[in-house]
């Protein structure tokens, strides 16, 4: 199934669900935890018989680092910077596991690879803390 | 910044956002995916830096929902980059633009694997997460190896090795063949000692994953799973960085309690006292607070624990603790607790004997059925469905009618459907049930499937004291304005069959019915006219003295459909016309509907069929399948309820071949007219539409699967002394040819049981036609190919394949053409995933037409158990803890088997040979016991070491004691079974007392470390 029409038919059903309900929905046999933030939505799809509450808290958790890496985040700060969204969740989900559930150390690895980035030459033995 | 500084990215992502409509957003990105091709194109003067801002563009483009086709290439190309920045985005971009399937990343592996080995650890991290997250079976196998070898690393740091450790859970998940983990239950044991708690979280996950696929290999981790959720539960050395709102690593306690719920049991006593402590403590110390983040992490652990409480078998006052907090649960305002608590009720139902308990919520699950939020709704619906039995069951199913006019349209197919198996189900009287079907289809007529209405015509032909009821409710129910045209079908059809019943009623007369009916015509789609037509010849017919005035009136509407342009119309109304012109044939070729075969309730299935499947089985699933099912139990006890006893499948053919006869017997000078139309349909006597008939006989018409047929036999007579002839034994199997004129010129039986031994063979011969079977098996892949020889000088028509699967196989067979042409062969190939262990067999219900002869066979296919076992040897060193690390019941069974067809050793384990069991010489001290082993592959337990030993006595030789161990119980139980089936010699006369047991065979003394002593202590 193609990524467009995932967002599309995930859209269709958790856009159409008032504020007060609860926050997991079927979908095609799978569940979807989904969390509203201002005008964002943020999804996982899961299996059934996974731990609905456990992956809102990741979402939750997500959340909070993007909200202490970017200061206060909004959606514009995650537009204009999606690349740095993705190798923030890439610390933090691999596999579609939960990788670190320490904040801390979450934002020491990315703190270090944005310094990698900044580097010109970090590439020979360099290891960064 | 280098990413801060892409000036081009920023201004393009401003573009795409200024755009006022999808349009113009549309040019735009067009605009730039024609400029990045034009760049890529000439790839010269191409700045790494450049490369880098295009790849994020089209990542862009793509997160958007464009097609991005192009520029696959240089994204993976970038991986390969020396500098950091743009390996980087080279992974990420390759990531998420592609999938495991996808060619390109063949291209890539190379890169991966070195910068995996290699000693930079910001690189290695890259590797794993893409790795981690697009690997495919390519990468399993060239990668796997070097990623276990990076977890145990200890010149790793904790970065690297939770990442190899979620890197190594997806390879296994996604190809565990091909991802070898043998003694890795040491080095899983050993990583469960890791102090760093990122580390310890990854590996806590693999651990599930492993352990979900094989847990007898990793018990030894169960006690530091105890050990580690007892540490984190109290807080004790938890680093308060990993402390979540409060509580200590709410994740790592809920991974820890997932994989506890894979071991069937906990047998170390002070190992289940401690985790119960801990669960305990969980259970009631959990409050409710007001921060939404500290309530769900708390109660996320909370939930897990209820799990894993009612998948240790608590003690019945711990279980009540549990329905009574999820009793708090279902009843509170906040819908997340009230959800999880529904959907953790009906799990309940599932595992534990709590159901007088949770019926006592049953007003308040009402009330969240009634909620407006569909996702509770559900929940509610699935504890109502689970929890309905005899005693609720008019309760329920009334409630769930009553909110089916109110209900998300949405939900209504699905309620409908739950209403009309519950009514079926728990009926406490017939006329109930007929109530309920045809309330709901006046309710939710659009919602409503035919299988709903074919089910309901079937009670009522099959039981004679409801059809006088159903007739007159189909009557009330016609007589309404604006009657759904569901309903016109099912009343119509009921009225046309039964109305004379109701003869002597007042507004019943033939003629009166019929104009009910008929008002409906002009309503109705061309699909419903036939059984309109059907209805009202048998209205004719009843009709006794015939009535001029109707039967003109009929006679007029089958003249005016004689040219109706639908075939299926028009050729009910030529052959209803000549038919009725016919006075006594018409008695009998228009006569009742005989009774339908008992069968499993084809809504039953599709209930069970839509509940999707997922990649792991959980833990609650394999706990459900040890349970017995409940709906085939049900349905196979509703003769109870007054219908006849099952018929069987044989009646089928009575329907069509006996009428043919009457025709001609009866009415051989009148024949000439009608055989205008071709006499095969002209004799055809199903009413109302042959369609109709063969959904409503149709592929459900096997009721047992012949394995259970066995099965039952073996129980009703346990320990009887068979005769010697096991072939027909076996052909007490309801599944055989059916009365057919032709008749087969091979022993079928013999046949079947031959094939289940080779791979290729006849299946089926008669005068006309050879089915020949050619088979291919791999681990749980088969793939048969069906010949079919036409014999003759004249084509076969008619020609139809079905199969019809039990629930463990999964069978496509290709299109069978419609005819065989004369002295031809044709190739069917037929596909065959085996799912979980079952010694249920599959059945081809073939038929053809050769000039008038219709035959039709339903022949068993050789796509048993056995097929799915590979031999394996094993030695002394592996036998051993295997075997005793399969510690009893239901990983190893054991059975004294009695009346064995008498055989000397050598010539049994041939026949262990020849299903697949591979003897190990030796291993048993004991000259009168064979010892063997194999692997059984299905998607669900993959490749599976069983292990078998058979104890004879070699004094009575039709007696001997066999112990079964591998790592599912099922599969455990159904291999014995099948061993036993294949010694055991079928009983075919009951004798009136089982013969006198005789004593179990001899398990002398011998010293503790005798393999024959490790071997008999089995079931301590």
């Amino acid at each position: 199934m193609c990524f467009e029409k995932v967002i599309r038919e995930l859209g269709g059903v958790i856009l159409s669900r008032g504020p007060k309900l609860c926050n997991f929905v079927d979908w095609r046999g799978f569940k979807v935890v989904y969390k509203r933030y201002a005008s964002l939505y943020f999804c996982m799809c899961i299996d059934q018989d996974d731990n609905e509450l456990e992956v809102l808290e990741i979402i939750h958790h997500f959340v909070e680092i993007l909200d202490r890496y970017f200061g206060s985040v909004c959606e514009l700060d995650l537009i204009f910077n999606f690349h740095k969204a993705y190798y923030i969740l890439d610390e933090l989900l691999l596999a579609g596991e939960l990788q670190e559930s320490s904040k801390k150390t979450v934002a020491r690895l990315i703190a270090a690879q944005v310094f990698c980035l900044m580097e010109p030459c970090c590439f020979n033995g360099f290891t960064f803390q | 910044m280098a990413m801060h500084g892409m000036r081009g990215l920023s201004i393009f992502i401003s573009d795409v956002r200024n755009c006022h409509n999808k349009e113009q957003e549309r040019s735009r990105v067009d605009k730039e995916l024609g400029n990045i091709r034009n760049r890529f194109k000439k790839e010269k003067g191409l700045t790494p830096y450049d490369k880098k801002k295009y790849v994020w563009k089209m990542l862009y483009i793509y997160m958007l929902g464009y097609d991005v086709d192009f520029g696959h290439m240089e994204a993976v190309s970038l991986i390969s980059a020396p500098k950091y920045p743009e390996k980087q985005v080279g992974y990420i971009v390759t990531s998420c633009l592609l999938n495991e399937n996808h060619d390109f990343l063949r291209l890539a592996i190379n890169t991966v694997r070195n910068d995996i080995i290699g000693r930079n650890e910001t690189s290695q991290c890259l590797s794993l997460t893409l790795v981690g997250n697009i690997g495919g079976r390519e990468f399993a196998e060239s990668l796997a190896p070097d990623v276990q070898k990076l977890i145990l690393s200890s010149s790793c740091r904790p970065l690297v090795r939770k990442k190899a450790a979620l890197c190594l859970l997806r390879l296994f998940r996604k190809n565990p063949d091909v991802v070898n983990v043998e003694g890795w239950a040491d080095r899983m044991a050993q990583l469960l000692d890791e102090r760093d708690l990122g580390v310890l979280t990854a590996s806590m996950s693999l651990l599930v994953s492993l352990v979900s696929n094989n847990h007898e290999a990793y018990w030894v981790c169960l006690p530091k799973c105890v050990k580690i959720l007892e540490r984190i539960a109290r807080n004790q050395d938890v680093p308060q960085e990993y402390t979540y709102y409060g509580i200590p690593s709410p994740w790592l306690q809920v991974k820890t309690m997932r994989a506890l719920q894979y071991f069937p049991t906990i047998e170390d006593p002070n190992t289940r006292r401690t985790l119960f402590e801990v669960l305990q403590r969980i259970l009631m110390g959990t409050d409710v607070v007001k921060n939404v983040n500290k309530n769900n992490a708390s109660h996320a652990v909370l939930f897990e624990a209820l799990a894993l409480v009612m998948h240790l078998d608590a003690e019945k006052e711990m279980l009540s603790q549990c329905v009574a907090l999820l009793g708090k649960f279902i009843a509170v305002r906040e819908p997340n607790i009230r959800y999880l608590g529904l959907e953790n009720m009906t799990r309940m139902l599932i595992v534990a004997d709590v159901q007088e308990i949770i019926k006592r919520h049953q007003a308040q699950i009402i009330t969240s059925l009634k909620d407006p939020d569909i996702s509770i709704c559900r929940r509610a619906l699935d504890l109502l469905y689970g929890m309905c039995d005899v005693t609720n069951a008019k309760d329920i199913v009334e409630e769930l009618l009553q909110y089916l006019s109110s209900a998300d349209f949405t939900m209504r197919e699905e309620l409908s459907l739950k209403a009309a198996i519950l009514a079926e189900k728990f009926a406490p009287d017939l006329s109930w049930y007929v109530d309920v079907i045809l309330q709901l289809i006046e309710k939710a007529g659009d919602f409503i499937s035919d299988d709903i209405w074919f089910r309901v015509v079937q009670f009522v032909t099959n039981n004679d004291d409801l059809q006088p009821y159903a007739a007159a409710k189909a009557k009330e129910y016609l007589d309404k304005p604006a009657v759904h045209e569901k309903m016109v079908k099912v009343c119509a059809y009921i009225l046309g069959e039964y109305s004379h019943l109701l003869a002597r009623r007042p507004g019943c007369s033939p003629k009166e019915i019929f104009s009910i009916i008929h008002e409906k015509l002009p309503t109705v789609r061309t699909t419903t006219i036939p059984i309109l037509l059907s209805a009202y010849a048998k209205i004719l017919m009843h009709t006794q003295p015939p009535d001029q005035v109707l039967k003109n009136q009929i006679w007029a509407i089958f003249t005016k459909y004689e040219s109706c342009i639908d075939a299926e119309i028009q050729q009910r109304a030529v052959e209803y016309f000549a038919l009725s012109q016919k006075g006594a044939a018409l008695m009998d070729i228009l006569a009742e509907m005989p009774k339908f075969p008992e069968r499993q309730s084809s809504l039953i299935k599709k209930a069970e069929d839509t509940e999707g499947d997922t990649a792991e089985q959980s833990a609650i699933k394999l706990r459900a399948q040890q349970q017995p099912s409940n709906a085939l139990v049900v349905t196979d006890q509703r003769p109870a309820n007054g219908a006849p006893p099952p018929v069987s499948v044989g009646h089928l053919s009575v329907v069509k071949a006996p009428n043919m006869n009457d025709t001609e017997d009866h009415n051989s000078t009148e024949q000439a007219p009608s055989q205008e139309n071709g006499n095969i349909s002209k004799v055809d006597p199903q009413p109302p539409s042959a369609d109709l008939l063969s959904d409503l006989l149709g592929p459900l018409a096997i009721e047992a699967p012949p394995g259970a047929a066995v099965q039952y036999e073996h129980n009703a007579a346990p320990g009887l002394d068979g005769g010697p002839d096991a072939v027909d034994g076996l052909a007490i199997v309801p599944v055989a040819v059916e009365t057919n004129t032709i008749q087969p010129i091979v022993n079928i039986a013999e046949r079947f049981r031959a094939l289940c031994l080779k791979d290729s063979g006849v299946l089926y011969e008669d005068p006309y036609i050879q089915i020949g079977i050619k088979a291919e098996w791999r681990a749980h892949h088969g793939r048969l190919v069906l010949f079919l020889g036409n014999k003759n000088t004249s084509p076969l028509i008619s020609v139809q394949a079905l199969i019809l699967p039990p629930a463990h196989l999964k069978m496509e067979l290709s299109l069978v053409p419609d005819a065989i042409p004369p002295r031809a062969q044709v190739q069917c190939p037929l596909e065959v995933v085996n799912l979980q262990p079952s010694r249920d067999i599959a059945v081809l219900d073939f038929s053809y037409k050769f000039g008038t002869d219709m035959v039709n066979v339903k022949l068993r296919l050789p796509a048993v158990l056995n097929k799915f076992l590979q031999p394996i040897s094993v030695s002394a060193e592996e036998f051993f803890p295997q075997w005793r690390s399969l510690a009893g019941p239901p990983l190893k069974l054991q059975e004294v088997v009695r009346g064995v067809r008498p055989m000397a050793l050598p010539e049994m384990a041939n026949l262990l040979h020849s299903f697949g069991l591979m003897i190990s010489q030796g291993l048993d001290p004991n000259p009168n016991n064979l010892v063997a082993s194999t692997t059984f592959s299905s998607e669900k337990t993959h490749g599976m070491l069983c292990l078998v030993r058979i104890e004879t006595d070699p004094a009575d030789r039709t007696q001997l004691r066999m112990t079964l161990a591998s790592g599912d119980p099922t599969l455990t139980f159904e291999l014995k079974e099948f061993i036993k089936e294949q010694l055991v010699s079928i009983p075919t006369v009951h004798q009136a007392a089982p013969p006198a047991l005789p004593a179990a065979p001899p398990t002398p003394q011998i010293p503790p470390n005798d393999p024959a002593a490790l071997l008999a202590g089995l079931l301590s």
